[in-house]
Order: structure tokens, then sequence, then C-alpha cells
């Protein structure tokens, strides 16, 4: 008895430390003013208000900082898918020399120290002339998230049996469109959370940001226009808050979308938010 | 019958000639992922090591002309006391955090494997959530909770009777600072451990825990002759993750202190940068990063060490 309310107990307070922040950042963002700046902070919406999330939304480049990210993100999934594929399915499915030595490449791509090429980075592309660019950016993230496409599409495609593209090519498919009409729709689910999992990799991604985009303050992205909430709303809390709470949205959506798969990627230890 | 009849066809399959006409295929597929690899990995890693050899400054990122000093930078670095400092902070940092994130995450995982159907979805859904926020929006949250007029933490601490904290400015003192960036990285670090070492103990056979309670085995003996040695390699797979991600942190540390107040949280990422982008001395940030990377390799070799048993014994 006594065990199962000290086990109760542990458990509300391990669920209140992980969810406090965040709820926090939310109830904030929904506080009417005068209670944000109460000496007395309340701990429960009594009254809520949307202006905060206006004054955010009217922040100046807000939009383009959102599409920005989109862009940018967006770009380096499909480029990471895309490739990704390919050699996914050289790994899963061909026999070749080299094949083992290509993958243990993979693995040890995957993990790049990637805060110790800042330098480099920036100065390969002041020199190529794509400091400022959101190319330059797109690149690193499709780099960043490269590895981790390959090493997960491979394990979905393996998950494939080799008997159906076989059987398919028995049925007088060729090799191409036994892997169009038959591994494809299967892997489709697959694609989608590697993917979305990639995506969030170069959403939140703010180190690079930082460095590559300097001169065009307008070619910057959400983390790096977030980091300096306090140019923007100075001490604002609210908007601040509001900001933040609709940064995180994008990516909440992809964690109930995953919800199912979330346990599986992680335990795979191949990524971390 | 059937087996019979089957078996001509198997052998006759198209694939098994083709994959051998056409060797050329492989190569054209992992053609495009060697070619971005080499560009965008490979030639920085390669040029990161050519500019820590150089005298490599302003000007010479100007110009373009720099030229090769040998083991120079490499030499100022190592016998620079601020660098040695720096190291001694990197490590106590990640000796710091990644305890606190084992022990707290055998805890959770331990009290998950215990909990009824309905708290562990709860707590697992709470982890999730934590997990999944992103760092810019955890660093900002941060500094809300720990703002010094109207943050939470100092009312709570006021409301408990720790006056000194009322308008304390957490920021301005260095050890503060620190220990408001360990929270925070241990915070969003205890998730990941925490579900994957669940995972792991879901996968020890229930009868071994029974017939350990049956010869009357307190908890933490059970916990040390069954879960932990069962669980070996789990447990260093995920530390050695923990040591290499601690040791990289840069975004929270930039984001919230920029390694100050002073110097108070310059670890070795942070450092580089420092050097590198306030100093413009791009030689000097790229040796510091360099003998980061020589750091990080160690724990990596760690890694794949655990990674390789773990394979085993799977």
């Amino acid at each position: 008895m006594i065990g199962r309310i000290s086990r109760t107990t542990a458990a509300l307070v391990v669920f209140v430390v992980s969810v406090f922040p965040v709820y926090w950042m939310v109830l904030t963002a929904f506080k009417p003013t005068r209670d944000i700046q109460s000496a007395t902070p309340t701990f429960f919406p009594t009254s809520i208000t949307f202006e905060h999330f206006g004054t955010a939304v009217a922040a100046k480049g807000f939009f383009s900082f959102w599409r920005n990210s989109l862009l940018v993100a967006g770009g380096a999934v499909l480029l990471a898918l895309l490739v990704a594929l390919l050699a996914a399915f050289a790994v899963a499915r061909l026999r070749w020399k080299g094949r083992k030595a290509f993958v243990l490449m993979v693995f040890v791509a995957q993990m790049t120290p990637w805060e110790a090429l800042l330098i480099p980075i920036y100065v390969i592309a002041r020199d190529t002339g794509m400091l400022d660019t959101l190319w330059m950016l797109t690149l690193v993230y499709f780099m960043m998230t490269l590895p981790f496409t390959i090493v997960t599409l491979r394990g979905f495609l393996a998950a494939i049996p080799v008997d159906l593209e076989e059987a398919a090519q028995v049925d007088g498919c060729s090799r191409g469109e036994a892997f169009r009409k038959v591994v494809f729709p299967l892997l489709a689910p697959g694609l989608l959370a590697t993917s979305l999992f990639g995506f969030i990799t170069a959403w939140n991604e703010f180190a690079f940001a930082n460095v590559l985009i300097i001169k065009n303050q307008d070619d910057r992205t959400l983390p790096v226009w977030l980091s300096s909430f306090q140019n923007t709303f100075g001490t604002d809390w609210g908007a601040t808050m509001a900001a933040s709470t609709l940064f995180m949205v994008p990516v909440l959506l992809i964690f109930v979308v995953l919800q199912g798969r979330v346990t599986t990627g992680i335990v795979g230890g191949a990524v971390k938010g | 019958m059937t087996l019979v009849a089957e078996r001509p066809v198997r052998e006759t399959a198209p694939a098994a000639p083709k994959r051998r006409r056409r060797p050329v295929l492989p190569y054209l597929l992992i053609a495009p992922t060697l070619l971005t690899t080499a560009y965008l990995l490979v030639y920085p890693l390669v040029r990161n090591v050519v500019i820590s050899l150089q005298e490599f400054g302003l000007p010479q990122l100007v110009r373009g002309d720099a030229k090769f000093v040998g083991f120079a930078n490499y030499v100022r670095v190592l016998n620079d006391p601020e660098f040695w400092g720096v190291v001694r902070r990197t490590l106590w940092f990640t000796a710091i955090n990644v305890v606190l994130i084992m022990v707290l995450s055998t805890l959770v995982a331990l009290l998950l494997v215990r909990l009824g159907r309905w708290l562990r979805f709860l707590v697992m859904g709470g982890l999730v959530l934590t997990w999944a926020t992103p760092v810019i929006a955890a660093t900002t949250v941060f500094q809300w909770l720990f703002q010094s007029r109207l943050g939470v933490v100092n009312w709570a601490l006021v409301e408990l009777g720790f006056e000194q904290y009322r308008d304390y400015t957490w920021f301005a003192d260095g050890e503060a600072t620190f220990g408001i960036l360990v929270t925070l990285i241990v915070w969003q670090s205890v998730p990941f451990a925490a579900l994957s070492l669940y995972a792991a103990m879901t996968t020890v056979p229930q009868e071994l825990y029974e017939a350990a309670r049956i010869d009357g085995a307190g908890a933490w003996r059970v916990f040390s002759t069954i879960t932990f040695p069962m669980l070996r390699a789990m447990f260093g797979l995920i530390t050695c993750l923990e040591v290499i991600w601690v040791v990289k942190a840069f975004v929270q540390i930039w984001v919230i202190s920029q390694g100050g107040p002073g110097q108070a949280t310059t670890t070795l990422p942070v450092y580089a940068f420092q050097v590198a982008q306030s100093l413009q001395r791009y030689d000097l940030g790229a040796a510091v990063s360099m003998l980061m990377v020589l750091l990080l390799v160690l724990a990596l070799l760690a890694y794949f060490r655990q990674l390789y048993r773990q394979e085993q014994e799977a």
C-alpha cells in the first residue's frame, strides 16, 4: 500500500517536472499581460487572450522567417530522401564489393560532430559566395539528415520481403516497375516517418543558421529569430512565449503523427530532438 | 508436388543473372551519397585540419593567402592556461550532466516498469512531450522560468522562505548560470535515456525477477544482480551517447549565456566558436575544435564498441 502511494507520487512528480516548462510556456502565451506581471503567478488559466499571438505574428519578418524555415527544412528533407533512397536500395537489396565499408561510413557520418565544423563551413561558404544564402543552409541540413535517412530507410527496406519484388518480376514487371509498384507503396510509411524526423532536425537547427546567415537579416530562420527575442519583444514575455509556442507546434504535430513510431525510433538510438 | 514445380521457376528468376551482368548499378546508386558526403562532410573536415595548420585570421579570410605554420596554433593553444581551464570545465560539465542523466533516467525507467497502465501512459506522454520540445523553445522558456523579477522559480523560492531569491538575477552569476544549463540539459536528455532504458528493461525475462523475489532479494539487490548485468551493454551505449551529446552541447550555452558571465559556462565548442567568431582567429578556433574532435573520437570508439557488443548480445 505504502509502496503504491509512493510510486504514484513519484510518477506524478516526474510528470509535473517534465511537463511544467512546456505548460508554463503555453499558459504564459495565453495569459493577459496583467496576469503575467502580477506578483503572485496564476497556475491555471483564468482568462484567455490571443493578444500575444497577435504581437508575435505581427512582428517584423515573422512570415518570411517561417517561409525560410519551411523552405530550408523541406528542401533538405526532400534531397536527403532522394539520395538516401538510392543508397538504401543498393545496401538493402544488392550484393556488391565494399557494401560493408559503405555502411560503416554511413554510421560514422551519422556521428559527425557538426559543432566542430562551424568554422570550415563558414569559410567554405564565404569562399564560394554561398554565405547569406538559404541554399548553403539547405545543403548543410541535407548532409546532417542524410546518414540517418539512409540507415532508417535501409531498415524499412530490409523489412519488405524480396519475394514480393521477385514475384512481380516473374509476373513480367521490370526491376524499376517492381520497385515502384510493389516496394514503394509498402515503403511509404517508412519514408514519411524518416522524412518527418529529418524535418525536425532541420527545423530546430540553430548553430549553422546563426553563422551562415549574417548580413541578410530577412533570410534568417525561426530558431535564430527566436534566440534573439529580446531584440524583437524586449521584456514582452507573453509575445516571446507565444512565438515559442508557434515554433513548437509543427514539431508537436509531427510527434503526434508518429506516436507509434516514436519509441521504436528512440530505441534505435538514431535520433534525438 | 507443388514444391517440385516451384523450384525451377526460382532458379530462372530474372533477378539473379541481371545482378551479375550489371555490377555498375550499386555504385551508381551510392554515387550521389559519396559525392555529397565528400563535398559537404569530408572536405569541411579536411579544411578544418588545413586551417588549423595555417595562419588564418581576418586578413587571410578576405585575401585568401593563408600560409602554413605547422603546429604553431596547436602549440599556442596547448600552452594557454585558458584552454586548459576550458577543458577542465568541459570535463566537469560533462561528468555532472551525464551522472545526473543516467541516475535519474534509471530511476524513471525503474518507476515506469512498476507503474500501472494509465500512470505509465501519463508519465511516458510527459517524457515524450519534453523530448519533442525544440532546444530553442526550451532555452527561451528556461530564461523565462528563471527571470529575475517575474520568473516563477524566484517566486516559488521566496514562497518557500528563501527571501534572498527575491529579484535574484540568476544569469549574472557564473555558478547559477552553470546550474541552470545543467538543469536544462538534464531535463532535455532524461526522456530519451529513460524511455530507452525502460524499453530495454521490458526485455528482461520476468521469471528472473520472480526467482529473485522468492529468494527474498530487495529492490537494490535485484537491480544490481539482475537488471544491471543483463542490460550492461545498453547502459554503456546510452552513457556513451550522452557523453557525446553533452560535450557537443553548444546551442543551449550559446543562446543562454554565450559562455558567460565571464568564462563561467565556456565549454570546448563554445570556446572554439568564441575564438573564431569574436576574435576572428579562425586558425586557433579550428585547432581547438580539432582537439575537441579528438576527445569525441575517444567517446565514439567506446560507443562503437558498445554498439558491437549490443549487436552480439541481441
